[in-house]
This record gives C-alpha cells, sequence and structure tokens, in this order.
C-alpha cells in the first residue's frame, strides 16, 4: 500500500514540548523511562541553542513546555531557560526529582516565571523511597521540597511511580498526599520504556496487586473531601485489551527535544530504527514538517493489518511504535497490548515471564555494565 | 452579590494560535469559546457577577438572554474549579 505524501496544511502544529535538559540525576531508579544509552553531559544543547528551541516551539504555537531529564535542577541556566520560556507565553512545567531544590532556587524559578511544579516520590515512607532511587536522604528533602513548593504558592503535582514493590502500599501514598496538600497526584504505574523496561520482570506489578490498588484509590475517591488532591490512575497497558493513543498520534500534539539536541515525536522514540534530526543543524518548523521520521507513521495510511480494517483505527492509531518495536522486532506492526493483533500472546509471555526474573534488577546509572544481549533484545 | 476570582490553579490567557483564550494548568489545557472567553475575561476577584452581567450587556447589547447564559457559564467554571467565589 502506497502511502500518500502528507501536506504541510493536513498537519498541526505541536501544543507540547518537552526539554529533557539533561540525562543526569541524583537518583537511580530503575523504572527511569530514559533510554538505557544515555548521552553524556558534554554533548548537551547550550543555553542559546535551547532559547532558539523554545522561542521557535512558541512561534510555532505550543504553549505547554515541560523541563524534564534526567533531573533539570543540574542544568544552572534553568531559570534562565524558565525566564525565556515566560516570556515567550509558555505555561512552564518543572518535572524534578526535587533533589537540589533549595529555596534560593525556588524563589529564583518563581521569580524567572515558573508556573507549575511536578514532584516525584518513589513511596510514601523512607526507607522504601531512598532504596528505589539508591539514594539516603532523597525522602526527607523531598518533603522539604513539598513544603516549600506550597509557602511559594506553585501549583503541585505529585507523582509516585507505581511497582510490584510499591503498589501495595498505595492507602499510604494517598495519605501522604493529602497530608502534602498536592493538587494533583499522578499514581503512574511504570509504562515499559528505556530502563524500565531492562527491568521490567522485577517491576510488572500482578493483575491482583493493580485491582486492589485500583479498587483502594476508587474507595478513597468516594469519600474524599473537596480540597484534597485529585488522583489520576494510569494502568500500565500490560493488562489492557487494547492499545495507548500513543502520543494522541505519532507527531500530531507532541515534541520531545533530547540533552543531545535530537527531536523526537516521543521521549522512547531515539531506540526505533530511524534517523532523527538535532535542533542544532535544523529548524522546529522544517523538522515539524519535513523531516522523513516525523512524516513516517502521520495519519492513517501507513497502518498494518489487522489495524488496517479496525473499526478503532482512530482511537488509538495502532498503538505505540516503540511498544510494537521492543515486543516484536518491528515498529510497523500493530502494538501487540491490542488483543486483536497476532503478537499479542508475546504481551501474555511477558507477564508470564515476570512471575520468576531471571535476570538481575539494574539501578539507572550510566555506569551500570548492561549485558549486550539484554539491550539487543 | 457573589464575586468570583479565577481558581490560582489556573492561568488563563489569549492563544493565538487556537484563536481563542484558553485556562491553562498543570500539563492541560481547556479551550474556551468565544462567550466563556469573555465571561472569564471578567473574572478578576474585584468584579461580583451583577457588574459582570452589566458590563457584558453594554459590550452586547444585541444578545438576548446575555445574564441567563452568563449565570449557566459561572456556575459549570465553578462546578469544574476554574473559579471560586471570594469570601
Amino acid at each position: 500500500m502506497s502511502s500518500k505524501p502528507v501536506l504541510k496544511t493536513d498537519v498541526k502544529n505541536p501544543l507540547w514540548l518537552l526539554a529533557e535538559l539533561t540525562y543526569d540525576c541524583p537518583l537511580h531508579c530503575p523504572y527511569c523511562s530514559n533510554p538505557v544509552q544515555m548521552s553524556e553531559r558534554k554533548d548537551e544543547c547550550d543555553t542559546e541553542t535551547w532559547k532558539k528551541v523554545l522561542s521557535e516551539a512558541r512561534e510555532m504555537g505550543a504553549v505547554q513546555l515541560g523541563f524534564s531529564g534526567g533531573e533539570p535542577l543540574l542544568r544552572k541556566d534553568l531559570e534562565a531557560l524558565v525566564a525565556h520560556a515566560s516570556e515567550l507565553g509558555f505555561y512552564t512545567n518543572l518535572i524534578t526529582s526535587g533533589i537540589g531544590l533549595t529555596e534560593k532556587r525556588i524563589k529564583g524559578l518563581k521569580e524567572a516565571g515558573l508556573d507549575h511544579i511536578q514532584l516525584s516520590f518513589q513511596a510514601a515512607n523512607a526507607d522504601e523511597n531512598d532504596l528505589i532511587g539508591n539514594k539516603r536522604h532523597s525522602f526527607e528533602q523531598k518533603l522539604a521540597v513539598a513544603k516549600l513548593v506550597k509557602q511559594y504558592d506553585y501549583p503541585m503535582v505529585l507523582n509516585f511511580c507505581l511497582t510490584r514493590q510499591n503498589i501495595d502500599k498505595i492507602a499510604d501514598v494517598l495519605a501522604l498526599s493529602c497530608e502534602l496538600g498536592g493538587d494533583f497526584v499522578e499514581l503512574a504505574t511504570v509504562q515499559y520504556y528505556g530502563w524500565a523496561y531492562l527491568n521490567r520482570d522485577h517491576l510488572l506489578p500482578t493483575k491482583e496487586q493493580l485491582v486492589a490498588a485500583e479498587a483502594t484509590v476508587n474507595r478513597f475517591r468516594d469519600t474524599q473531601g473537596d480540597d484534597e488532591p485529585k488522583f489520576i490512575f494510569v494502568t500500565p497497558d500490560y493488562y489492557e485489551t487494547r492499545p495507548k493513543a500513543c502520543m494522541n498520534g505519532w507527531a500530531t500534539t507532541f515534541l520531545t527535544v533530547t540533552p543531545d539536541g535530537s527531536a523526537l515525536p516521543c521521549h522512547s522514540a531515539k531506540i526505533l530504527p530511524l534517523t532523527f534530526p538535532n535542533v542544532k543543524e535544523s529548524s522546529l518548523e522544517k523538522i515539524w514538517h519535513e523531516d522523513f521520521s516525523f512524516n513516517k507513521f502521520r495519519g492513517l495510511d501507513w497502518l498494518p493489518s489487522p489495524c488496517r480494517d479496525c473499526d478503532e483505527k482512530e482511537k488509538d492509531f495502532g498503538g505505540c511504535r516503540c511498544q510494537a518495536f521492543m515486543l516484536t522486532g518491528d515498529m510497523h506492526k500493530t502494538d501487540p497490548v491490542c488483543d486483536k493483533s497476532p503478537d499479542h500472546y508475546l504481551i501474555q509471555a511477558a507477564i508470564a515471564k515476570s512471575k520468576q526474573p531471571r535476570e538481575n534488577l539494574f539501578y539507572r546509572d550510566p555506569k551500570t555494565d548492561i549485558p549486550v544481549h539484554l539491550i539487543q533484545e | 452579590m457573589a464575586t468570583p476570582k479565577l481558581n490560582p490553579l489556573y492561568k488563563f490567557q489569549f492563544e493565538k494560535a487556537q484563536d481563542a483564550f484558553v485556562l491553562l494548568y498543570p500539563e492541560g489545557m481547556i479551550t474556551l469559546n468565544g462567550s466563556a472567553g469573555e465571561i472569564i475575561q471578567m473574572v478578576n476577584g474585584q468584579r461580583d457577577v451583577d457588574t459582570i452581567i452589566s458590563e457584558l450587556v453594554a459590550k452586547f447589547p444585541d444578545v438576548e438572554g446575555i445574564d441567563k447564559d452568563i449565570h449557566e457559564f459561572l456556575d459549570h467554571a465553578h462546578e469544574k474549579k476554574w473559579i471560586k467565589y471570594v469570601e
């Protein structure tokens, strides 16, 4: 089936820019979605390049901007970038572990115009939190940061990544979230990309754990007061029978720029056998509208069977390209999460395999020596 | 008389790309239609509901039933927590 060239006028501009400022991070969570092979700090974009990227994205109509990483606080120019983004009229989100967020910086970021802080926790108690992030005293630092975020009047989103290790204590997570006064709380069952994919057999909760956790959250919601946090429960798609509408469709809404300047339609796409352009060499406008890889999975014409003839294709666009690639080795296939996919057995096999992990658990650390067969799998 | 103000969780601005007023919040955006945008624009924690109605009636004298529309929208906005009423 030949694919129709996508005309520039058919393509909507991005609304969301995710600026991954650095892969460096003081924490080492095994569920991190960053790539296992991370670029080095010396290859990071400089301040002027980031400012150019922000200006170009805003000019195209992007309005939501996430400063992420790694840990974006490790960039000394974060305040300068926030100030630039704020002047451009972005809604600026800082997505942080909280480590290194001193009162001086939180005040400086407020003055620069930062709109919102999303603070991650690894668990609702110090021992488990510090073990999962592999950093001592990180829990107490996060508690202090949460107080500062409120003190400086930021909207606060709390993010808890749920795995087999911490999901059973979700009631504690709900209680802590209320105590800290989060506005929104993401209870995000980990999705299996990057380091999380490498460690999937250890991290994937059982179906029973998931059902119990969701029931606890629903019971809690029923009794919640009006001023308490809004809880958002994200289920892992391994237990679904239809794939997620990944990124709202390939290159329709989201644009990620990685620390070294690669422009991607999603933060995981670099694993795909495609060449992605770099913002150091090209404008975002040109990248978004003309780049081969950005056009590759746009629209519905490229869809494989069984998606091609499926009446749900406009809901999920065939699912996630990275997941199709990781599980089947072919990025063109239907996301195997879908139970109409001939490859759906791979998801079921992964769930079965996770019950008895054979490999070690790897902490996210660029110095970790990962057996080659695991990277190539 | 009740005086509405914007919930500080939301940021209100005009977006050229949408050609509309929007409410921005952590990682999200609500695009407002023309009349919703006009009403939220008047919400500042100073004007009470009657003042908002009279100013919008003056601005759009040909629109019938504008007061009912404004009440309905403000109820909706309050339910969605986009606005709060000043104590």
